[in-house]
């Protein structure tokens, strides 16, 4: 029962990535040329959205714990730092160039177009590059640790 | 470059979807629906606890939504993709990676992290709009094309 409310809930934000329009890199890409073909529509896609997880959020999060789980798994990381920098700056660039954000590139995998089948294994590649990257990093500051 | 259409109801039902889908990941089962760290939970390194199955059956749920949609709609999937192969590769390195290392994208920030008021999260979505901005002119009205 739990796979299938993940499953649903990952049917339900694909559905809301293919009727907005961000699932489409074109709109995208318009929606952040300011200076050019502006198309706000995607500002009505970030706010309906947030409305509705800000209301739903106060909800949830009232209760004990969630229907299905024993805890709430909440990022408990605070502080402002180098990566909270660069790895959205990187992640902008590349938004920019492709129009696609994680997100819209896996729901478009069965529309099989040729820059979605690219876009996804090199995603992917980063992603785990990153992962190791970070666990190495983790590490290092364990290593370095006088008491260790 | 493709001229798309202002579509503000149609933007502010399929937003309403993603904020649903958000709320029923945090009610039942208490997770954060930032697609990244999704993604990043069936990959490795492997961190315990992680439940990559539910993270599969999310991804799965992700790839079956275009399928549903034309076949409750009976119309196709409007999409341009670039068919530049090079940048779209190089494109998916750099928001894998920003991704993965910012420790979240546009659903995880953008979408959850803002409506719970995190300023990291507020910070990490102010700049990726800034440098998403900033490549799309440099593409578009510096180069051009």
């Amino acid at each position: 029962m739990r796979i299938v409310i993940s499953a649903i809930a990952g049917l339900v934000f694909g559905l809301g990535l293919l009727i907005s329009g961000m699932a489409n890199p074109a709109k995208v890409q318009n929606f952040l040329d300011l200076a050019g073909a502006w198309d706000p529509s995607l500002i009505f896609v970030m706010l309906s959205a947030l409305i509705v997880t800000f209301v739903g959020y106060r909800i949830a999060l009232s209760r004990q714990r969630p229907l299905m789980a024993d805890r709430f798994c909440l990022p408990t990381a605070k502080q402002i730092d180098a990566r909270i920098v660069l790895g959205p700056a990187l992640f902008g660039v590349g938004w920019g160039l492709s129009g696609f954000c994680p997100g819209p590139a896996v729901t478009s995998l069965p529309l099989m177009a040729s820059g979605t089948l690219i876009f996804v294994p090199a995603m992917i590649v980063g992603m785990v590059f990153a992962r190791l990257l970070s666990q190495r990093l983790a590490a290092r500051t364990v290593t370095t640790d006088p008491a260790d | 470059m493709t001229a798309t259409q202002f579509t503000p109801l149609a933007s502010t039902i399929g937003g309403a979807l993603i904020g649903a889908s958000a709320v029923i990941l945090m009610l039942f089962r208490g997770r954060i629906a930032g697609i990244s760290g999704i993604i990043g939970r069936t990959l490795p390194p492997f961190a315990e606890g992680a439940e990559a199955g539910d993270a599969l059956a999310f991804i799965l749920g992700l790839i079956a939504a275009p399928l549903v949609y034309v076949a409750t709609t009976a119309s196709p999937v409007a999409q341009t993709v670039s068919d530049n192969l090079p940048l779209m590769a190089i494109a998916g390195l750099s928001v894998g990676f920003g991704a993965a290392y910012g420790a979240g994208c546009t659903s995880g920030h953008g979408v959850c992290g803002l409506a719970r008021l995190s300023p990291r999260s507020l910070v990490a979505t102010a700049i990726f709009m800034l440098t998403g901005f900033a490549t799309v002119f440099v593409m578009r009205h510096v180069i051009g094309g």
